[in-house]
């Protein structure tokens, strides 16, 4: 019960905040010269003056930049996220399809760093300024300095096009009708390139968080009195170091949860994976208004879900944390 | 021999031996039959909103559309019309009635018979009123009469030329089916129209919007023995360094029109397990160009807008940035087309510094401080590399006799909005896509009194009387030779005023598997319907 509470609190919290986000990214994108007729025409290859104004009727383009958000705010509370003008469906229909892709590489890649950053960083901690430390905390540093899509790239080369092991894009193989637990198979085979290039530069910032709040608690009084005790040191860790060490992870999970989003993009491009960040992506290119204010409602509840959730975990975690507060 | 000569004698035989490569499989191939099945893969880098060629003429459309449907006439390898939907036409003596004898025994995918019907409909309802370009074309088309199943008698207001009918319809001419679309309240919202029903060799199978499009087999299509494939998938990369990567990795066999890099094409035009050439795109020839906005009182001056064609090193870009795939142009009808190309002879501008220098001078534009004679605002479309190379190239040639440039970029919409409606634009640089005939692609670029805000049309406020009635002449002249004739004077008269300058042709790349038959075998084969097309195991 106390939960649902202050889930509906946070939601209610929230809406004001995604209804500025709305109307900033409507006005934003009134800033970009052209319109989605503009962007039909380009993609045509030409067209005639009448063809494009009577487009324009159709899309509701010939209304005052007040009119039309005015009527795209009106519809949002009817909960109908418009229609799209480059898919020609509803708005929901067409995200709806993309967000599995998308869902997927963030979880997988959210997991994957968050997980390797921690033991990585644990590791660190305890071989501070021996070479185990020095080896990592290099490995950091380059995987943080490097663009994802070069490392994307690079990974098709080596393990698509040299070894052969892995496929060098999409989201599944369509060569062959595949179900149940071989489908599964082939969509994390077609996964593990794109995790890992997302992954990599967010391990980077994990681990360095991980090493450095290790440090910082390996410091404290209460450590050295478990020490004291004589308790041996990989208890120590585990049950006095790691919990406390791990609140600024968790916090991050909530920060990066957006970031990834953007992170995406990229990834989803050099990837061809059918995901929100190239649909967002292409939304922009061919000024499709209704989609891409579709995909910053969708993003922001999930990042709002996300935060949500570590909000509970961080209660879990700390007891000092209360959630009535 | 001076230089340049070297230079172009070596790009000739660099595409005589490229042109070699395309030869080869099919020699060293000929005793090989054709083999039935297997899947094509193929590189679709930008999604379109629809699939109907009816309803948008774009390559992004013909690339697969053109599988599925059909046009009344494509070309064959010599480039000339043949019959696809339509087996026989004739025009009229005074020009404003052309029949079309249609094929028989042609059913759409979904088993009813194709006739005149779906002809009529098509034409009054989608070419004349939609599709891009056709409804230029289409204009004065008034009605289309059939008086049986197997007859399609298009009437005009004005006299048609039959030639320019014929080399418009491969690409302006696919027919829908009537029965789809008939009574649907908007033909652009049918749901055919991202699974569309022709009579083509292939059908449409699945659309995956984002990831691929699959078409198989057609088991009742009406070529004895065709097609060979057994699927087509088009397989959504936006990226063309990992369009590049998949090819090499063999999950793509062909990316049409230029899709890839340009390093990546010279780098796969190495590999023997890739052909790389222009064949196959002749029909799809496109100029870079210049446009000069009127509204600026410098470059309405004729001595500065000569002054910077002069002052641009167009043999030294294209050995430098383009390689093989383009030489120069000399004016808005390029060499590959052979039913109107008027020669070389015309007013052309060669570079010449010292001349665009006294050019300047005399216009009264002299350098001011630190030696700036006026700057200028440069708008390049954002289609393709070779703009963005070539944008540069421009503003470096023109700093060296005294013109500033800034560079504007924008994205497709911008561009477009910016130039066309707004004239935000002092030069704008991008493609001029000529289409087998001036009337269809090439004459609006030049004719006064164009709507605001069309795209591709004489948006730069230039006006001549002389030019606009050699235009509406050739556009209504049904004498092919005389209309030959008009379009040279167009020409002349383009490249002496230069409203527009074009001075390089290009041909778009083909990257497509080794393994491939049948292959880039006439001038739009990328958007042709691939029913000959097969692959060697």
């Amino acid at each position: 019960m106390r939960i649902l509470t202050l889930a509906g609190r946070r939601l209610a919290a929230s809406l004001p905040t995604l209804f500025l986000i709305l109307i900033g990214v409507f006005l934003l994108l009134q800033l970009a010269p052209g319109d989605t007729v503009d962007a039909m025409m380009a993609q045509m290859g030409g067209g005639d003056a009448a063809t494009a104004r009577e487009l324009r009727k159709f899309y509701g383009l010939d209304l005052s930049v007040p009119m039309q958000l005015a009527n795209y705010l009106w519809r949002l509370v009817q909960f109908d996220l418009g229609f799209s003008s480059i898919y020609g469906k509803p708005v929901a229909t067409v995200i709806f399809e993309r967000l599995p892709a998308t869902l997927l590489l963030m979880t997988a890649s959210l997991s994957f760093a968050f997980f390797f950053g921690l033991v990585l960083g644990v590791v660190a901690a305890r071989g501070v300024n021996r070479w185990p430390d020095t080896l990592i905390s290099t490995l950091g540093l380059i995987f943080y300095a490097t663009p994802s899509f070069w490392f994307g790239l690079m990974a098709i080369v080596v393990f698509s096009i040299y070894l052969q092991w892995l496929p060098a894009g999409g989201f599944e193989d369509i060569g062959a009708v595949q179900t149940g637990f071989e489908r599964t198979l082939d969509i994390a085979a077609h996964l593990v390139l794109p995790t890992l290039t997302l992954a990599l530069i967010f391990l980077a910032i994990y681990l360095r968080i991980m090493r450095a709040s290790m440090l910082e608690v390996l410091n404290l009084d209460y450590v050295r009195t478990a020490r004291a005790k004589g308790l041996d040191e990989t208890r120590i860790i585990a049950k006095h170091v790691l919990r406390n060490a791990l609140l600024p992870m968790v916090t991050l999970i909530g920060l990066q949860a957006g970031t990834m989003l953007g992170g995406s993009v990229v990834v989803e491009s050099v990837f061809s994976l059918p995901g929100l960040g190239r649909l967002a992506y292409e939304s922009v290119i061919q000024r499709d208004l209704n989609t891409l204010l579709g995909i910053v409602f969708v993003s922001a509840l999930l990042v709002i879900l996300v935060n949500f959730l570590v909000d509970l975990l961080y209660a879990r975690l700390d007891p000092r944390i209360q959630a009535e507060g | 021999m001076n230089r340049l000569e070297m230079t172009r004698r070596a790009a000739l035989l660099t595409s005589a031996a490229i042109a070699a490569n395309v030869a080869n499989p099919f020699r060293a191939f000929a005793q090989e039959a054709p083999r039935k099945g297997g899947v094509f893969n193929v590189h679709y880098g930008a999604e379109q909103r629809q699939l109907n060629p009816s309803l948008q003429a774009s390559t992004g459309v013909y690339i697969i559309g053109g599988k599925i449907q059909e046009a009344l006439v494509d070309l064959d390898e010599k480039g000339q019309p043949v019959g696809v939907l339509a087996e026989s036409w004739e025009s009229s003596p005074d020009g404003k009635t052309i029949t079309f004898k249609l094929r028989k025994g042609v059913t759409w995918h979904d088993g009813k018979p194709f006739t005149s019907a779906d002809v009529a409909f098509t034409a009054m309802n989608m070419w004349k009123k939609i599709l891009n370009y056709g409804s230029t074309l289409q204009l004065f088309l008034t009605a289309v009469e059939t008086p049986d199943a197997q007859t399609a008698v298009f009437k005009y207001e004005r006299p048609m030329p039959l030639g320019l009918l014929l080399r418009a319809l491969p690409d302006l001419g696919y027919v829908s089916a009537k029965h789809i679309y008939e009574g649907s309240s908007d033909i652009r919202q049918n749901p055919a129209n991202l699974a569309p029903v022709g009579t083509g060799p292939f059908k449409f199978n699945k659309y995956e919007r984002g990831q691929y499009i699959i078409a198989e087999r057609n088991e009742n299509y009406w070529r004895p023995n065709a097609p060979y494939l057994d699927r087509i998938v088009w397989k959504v990369v936006t990226d063309r360094a990992a369009a590049a990567a998949q090819m090499e990795a063999g999950d793509i066999q062909y990316s049409p029109f230029s899709g890839l890099t340009i390093s990546d094409m010279a780098r796969l035009g190495k590999d023997k397990r890739f052909i790389v050439s222009t064949k196959g795109n002749e029909g799809n020839a496109r100029t870079n160009t210049i446009e000069f906005n009127f509204r600026r009182k410098e470059l309405a001056d004729i001595r500065v807008r000569r002054a910077i064609a002069h002052a641009i090193n167009v043999p030294f870009f294209i050995e430098n940035f383009l390689g093989d795939f383009a030489k120069p142009g000399t004016g808005p009808i390029p060499s590959v087309s052979t039913d109107f190309y008027p020669g070389p002879d015309t007013p052309q501008y060669p570079y010449d510094k010292a001349r665009a220098i006294k050019l300047l001078d005399e216009a009264g534009f002299k350098p001011g401080a630190g030696g700036t004679r006026f700057s200028l605002r440069l708008l390049p479309a954002p289609w393709g590399e070779d703009i963005s190379l070539w944008a540069t190239f421009i503003q470096q040639s023109l700093k060296e006799v005294g013109i500033p440039v800034e560079i504007v970029r924008n994205d497709g919409g911008g561009f477009l909005k910016q130039v066309y409606a707004d004239h935000a634009f002092d030069l704008s640089t991008g493609w001029h896509q000529y289409r087998n005939d001036p009337a269809v692609s090439t004459t609006v670029w030049y004719r006064s009194g164009q709507p605001v805000g069309a795209p591709w049309t004489n948006q730069w406020d230039w006006k001549n009387d002389q030019i606009d009635k050699v235009i509406d002449d050739a556009a209504t002249e049904i004498d092919p030779v005389k209309r030959k004739a008009l379009y040279a004077e167009f020409v002349k008269e383009a490249n002496t005023e230069l409203p527009v300058w074009m001075p390089i042709e290009q041909i778009f790349v083909t990257v497509i598997t080794a393994k491939a038959r049948n292959h880039s075998n006439n001038p739009r084969w990328g958007s042709s319907s691939w029913h000959d097309l097969w692959l060697s195991a």
